[in-house]
């Protein structure tokens, strides 16, 4: 056990960083990810915790959860809902080929004083609660605040699946933020084998980018198993799978690339799960 | 399958004419016997796949061909996994000549088709079975003339090749 005042400390460390760089991980874990028949159905958990993929801190709410069909169209999300733990949605995957599953974030963090008083600047952790007046935007900031610090967030966190052949339409980028721009196809990862990733940033290979992969499962092992890498100047990371499973992967990045006014910092985070498939 | 008492003069009488015949030899599979509760028999597919990398030719894909709608057999296609990646993804079933039911404990002798080009393979057996386990059983080939054997541990019984 630590002293008290080293656990204090800490603490206060802690509340300073924005929610992003929380340890807390978001993830999706679908049913499975690749598909035969003619109607297949994948069920979905979305929640926030610790250890993967265990359901022990926070669901992940729903709004803002996007589906798209393999033609880039987006599709229906069925059957949602939120528990204690977890939020749990269908998606009937009646088309053919590659689907998208997942949702985009973004905000704008910070503080500034103003009249002596520091105020904050975008919500932390989830949804105001009831009671609780709505967050401060940037658009709040009057104009004799002082000591501005604003941080742009923005994140990703999506899952690939696919009924009969892989197809690739929905694995386009965007060319803005942080993205996943796969080489190997998310859905035809098999134990032992390379996988390759690309990551973009504003549409631009990623270098040096760092590159968190943990396989789901923690609860039954001792050790976390996680696998950090760093994208080479082609912004391509290689992993090899060392068991079929799910695995979490998280890539994150900071520059001071921001759009928004008075913004210093640009932080980005992409969150995928990927099945591997034992050969 | 047993051959008939006639199978072997047939052949004797067709080799020995001018005809060539016209498979490029023959696959026997043994689905085994298993000491379980509830058996249920198992998906199957056999493919080939060129030594050097290719794409993967099937032979025969035995699945639970009866159901429809909903609940229908092809929902379990994909439990053959690497029959599934390597090819079994973009064939539409049923397929003439390749796909057909399940089959229980036994020895069946499939026909390798003619016009497989002369060169190097490896013959893919995958079992997948309800309740039970799944197997891959892979023999290197060449063609003409395959020659090897070989055998699963659980799924899957004695694999052999043969040129007829």
């Amino acid at each position: 056990m630590k002293p008290f005042a080293v656990r204090l400390l800490a603490a206060a460390a802690l509340l300073t960083l924005p929610a992003l760089a929380s340890a807390h991980r978001m993830w999706l874990l679908p049913s499975g990810t690749v598909f035969s028949g003619t109607d297949a159905w994948v069920t979905i958990d979305a929640a926030v915790s610790n250890d993967l993929f265990f359901l022990d801190h926070q669901p992940m709410r729903l709004d803002g959860m996007k589906v798209w069909q393999p033609d880039g169209t987006e599709g229906r999300l069925q059957n949602g809902a939120t528990g204690r733990y977890r939020s749990v949605f269908d998606v009937q995957l009646d088309k053919p080929g590659t689907w998208k599953v997942g949702m985009q974030m973004t905000g704008v963090l910070g503080s500034f004083t103003v009249d002596g008083v520091e105020k904050r600047v975008g919500g932390r952790g989830g949804p105001p609660r009831p009671g609780q007046s709505a967050p401060l935007t940037a658009a709040d900031i009057p104009a004799n605040a002082t000591n501005v610090k604003l941080t742009e967030t923005s994140s990703r966190n999506e899952v690939f699946l696919t009924a009969g052949a892989p197809t690739t339409t929905v694995l386009a980028t965007t060319g803005k933020g942080l993205e996943f721009a796969p080489v190997t196809h998310p859905d035809e990862l098999v134990a032992g084998e390379a996988a390759k990733f690309r990551f973009l940033i504003d549409g631009k290979p990623a270098p040096g980018l760092k590159v968190t992969v943990i396989p789901g499962g923690k609860r039954y092992r001792n050790e976390e198993g996680a696998m950090s890498l760093t994208t080479g100047a082609d912004g391509v990371v290689s992993v090899t799978w060392p068991t079929a499973g799910m695995y979490w992967l998280n890539a994150t990045a900071t520059d001071a690339k921001t759009t928004t006014p008075r913004a210093t910092e640009r932080r980005m985070s992409y969150v995928t799960t990927l099945e591997v498939m034992t050969p | 399958m047993r051959s008939s008492p006639f199978a072997l003069p047939l052949f004797a009488l067709l080799a020995g004419g001018i005809t060539a015949p016209a498979i490029a030899g023959t696959v026997t599979v043994t689905i085994p016997r298993l000491p379980v509760a509830e058996y249920h028999r198992p998906y199957v597919a056999i493919w080939l796949e060129p030594a050097g990398g290719g794409a993967a030719r099937t032979i025969a894909l035995w699945y639970e061909t009866k159901k429809t709608g909903k609940d229908a057999g092809t929902k379990y296609l994909a439990d053959l996994r690497a029959w599934w990646r390597k090819g079994g993804r973009s064939m539409t079933v049923p397929a003439d000549g390749i796909s057909g039911a399940t089959r229980g404990p036994g020895q069946y002798t499939i026909a390798l088709p003619a016009g497989i080009k002369p060169g190097q393979y490896v013959l893919n057996v995958e079992a997948a079975r309800e309740t039970g386990g799944r197997e891959l059983v892979t023999l290197p080939l060449s063609v003409p003339n395959p020659n090897a054997r070989g055998a699963g541990r659980s799924e899957l019984g004695a694999v052999s090749l043969s040129a007829r």
